[in-house]
């Protein structure tokens, strides 16, 4: 291995790896909100629109984010829409990304055990208290598991970015090898890359796990 | 004495399968009613119809002059008045022990955080836990978690206390300390419905005993009578179970 080359890919990959990023944590964040939505939706399950929201989330669990993005990168233009590659990419993150989210924040609504409820009605809570203090709560605790694993698998998904020319650090490996055929060293850096983006992702995700379920179960 | 609950023809069925079967019953304000039966007999179906937990098929609760019926809106407010401590708990798990009790005086009444945080702690430091109040429930034991719950039905001063199995899930130790505080509460004149299948607590803390089957009540009367000189061939088969002979 050449640790030149290193040295001179560095600021490309730099690059990249911050493009990646910017993209990955907007689309994430879009993701959440949508799932969030969803999820209520679902958990009241409010007349037509969560007929609507389970197509939403059937259609885009089952299809791969490439095919998605192709979708929203060439389809949209095609209705007279068009948005940049960068916007392209936030949103096919943000969709796919929202319908697991909101698989997992249903999940964790529907977690919460019954008696919860029944001991707050009990109590003469209304159902909007109820939801607020008892049930939300322990649903966000509950859906913390599957949110961060959630979000590790949203930003190893970025790497299909660069099928729509987006500068990602998956496009620029490719890009360079293509150019220079560093193969060993490109691939490598590729790596470090993603490893140095996920590892914190990973390690915050189950400290916060860690405590909540402590919180909440006490082991 | 004054008339506080009064049930009349209640009926209620899962399914095809009738739970409670024209059930009428009166309780007076301080009495202490304990409806003993088998499992599956509609005991606590019974007592969740009281608060509107379950749906009513047939038959009306009043609480004083008031309706008690799913359907209506007030439904919240009649269940401030009445209590409910249920087998399993059932606190609020990402509440300290203060939060489980205050949580409801502060959003449902809208009483006020201090005055309310001083009267959970009175009630705490009477059920012999106020150096709990900043734990969570799972740091506490079953027996312990029981007790704070009575004193979140207590501090929404409710006219009726309804305690469905609340020493069921308890180790025999832990049965008396939440059973101590029940009969402290008879003593002071609680108007209480006991679902149990403690008899030497029910003879103890009852003004009158019911025993349910089938959703029908059975035999009815005082523990004295109840226990010692039952009528019905049932309860005397029921009675022998808890008994031991070698």
């Amino acid at each position: 291995m050449d640790f030149n080359v290193i040295k001179d890919y560095l600021p490309l990959y730099i690059k990249a790896f911050m493009l990646t990023i910017k993209i990955g944590w907007i689309g994430i964040a879009l993701s959440l909100g949508i799932g969030v939505i969803s999820a209520f939706i679902l958990h009241f399950k409010i007349p037509f629109f969560s007929a609507v929201v389970k197509v939403y989330v059937e259609l885009f669990r089952n299809t791969p984010l490439l095919v998605q993005l192709f979708f929203v990168y060439f389809g949209l233009p095609k209705l007279g829409i068009s948005i940049s590659a960068e916007a392209c990419g936030a949103l096919g993150l943000g969709l796919l990304g929202g319908a697991y989210m909101a698989e997992s924040f249903r999940s964790g609504l529907g977690a919460v055990k019954l008696s919860q409820t029944e001991s707050a009605l009990a109590l003469g809570m209304k159902k909007r208290q109820l939801f607020t203090s008892v049930i939300l709560p322990q649903a966000i605790t509950l859906s913390v598991p599957a949110v961060v694993a959630n979000l590790i698998f949203l930003l190893k998904e970025t790497s299909v970015f660069s099928a729509i020319s987006l500068m990602d650090l998956m496009f620029t490996a490719k890009d360079l090898i293509g150019l220079y055929y560093n193969t060993t060293e490109c691939l490598f850096m590729l790596v470090i890359f993603y490893v140095i983006m996920l590892l914190p992702v990973s390690v915050l995700g189950s400290i916060v796990e860690k405590k909540a379920r402590f919180k909440m179960f006490g082991d | 004495m004054e008339e506080i609950l009064k049930v009349n023809g209640l009926s209620k069925q899962f399914d095809d399968l009738p739970v409670l079967d024209n059930l009428s019953l009166s309780v007076k304000k301080g009495e202490v009613v304990v409806i003993v039966g088998p499992s599956g007999c509609g005991k606590s179906t019974f007592l969740r119809c009281l608060n509107g937990l379950e749906d009513i098929d047939e038959g009306e609760v009043l609480l004083g002059e008031e309706k008690v019926n799913p359907n209506k809106k007030n439904l919240s407010r009649t269940r401030e008045r009445i209590g409910m401590v249920f087998q399993s708990y059932d606190l609020f798990p990402h509440k300290t022990i203060l939060q489980n009790i205050t949580l409801a005086p502060i959003k449902v009444k809208k009483r006020k955080k201090a005055e309310v945080e001083e009267e959970a702690i009175k009630l705490l430091d009477r059920v012999g836990l106020l150096s709990k109040k900043d734990s969570y429930p799972r740091q506490l034991s079953g027996g312990q978690k029981q007790r704070v719950a009575i004193v979140r039905a207590l501090i929404m001063h409710p006219e009726v206390l309804l305690l469905d199995e609340i020493t069921a899930a308890l180790d025999p130790e832990m049965v008396r300390e939440v059973l101590d505080v029940v009969l402290s509460l008879a003593k002071e004149g609680r108007t209480m419905l006991i679902v149990t299948h403690e008899m030497a607590f029910a003879k103890a803390v009852a003004d009158r005993v019911i025993f349910l089957e089938n959703g029908k009540i059975v035999e009815e009367g005082s523990p004295e009578e109840f226990f010692d000189n039952p009528q019905t061939d049932r309860l005397k088969r029921f009675l022998k179970t808890f008994s031991y002979e070698k």
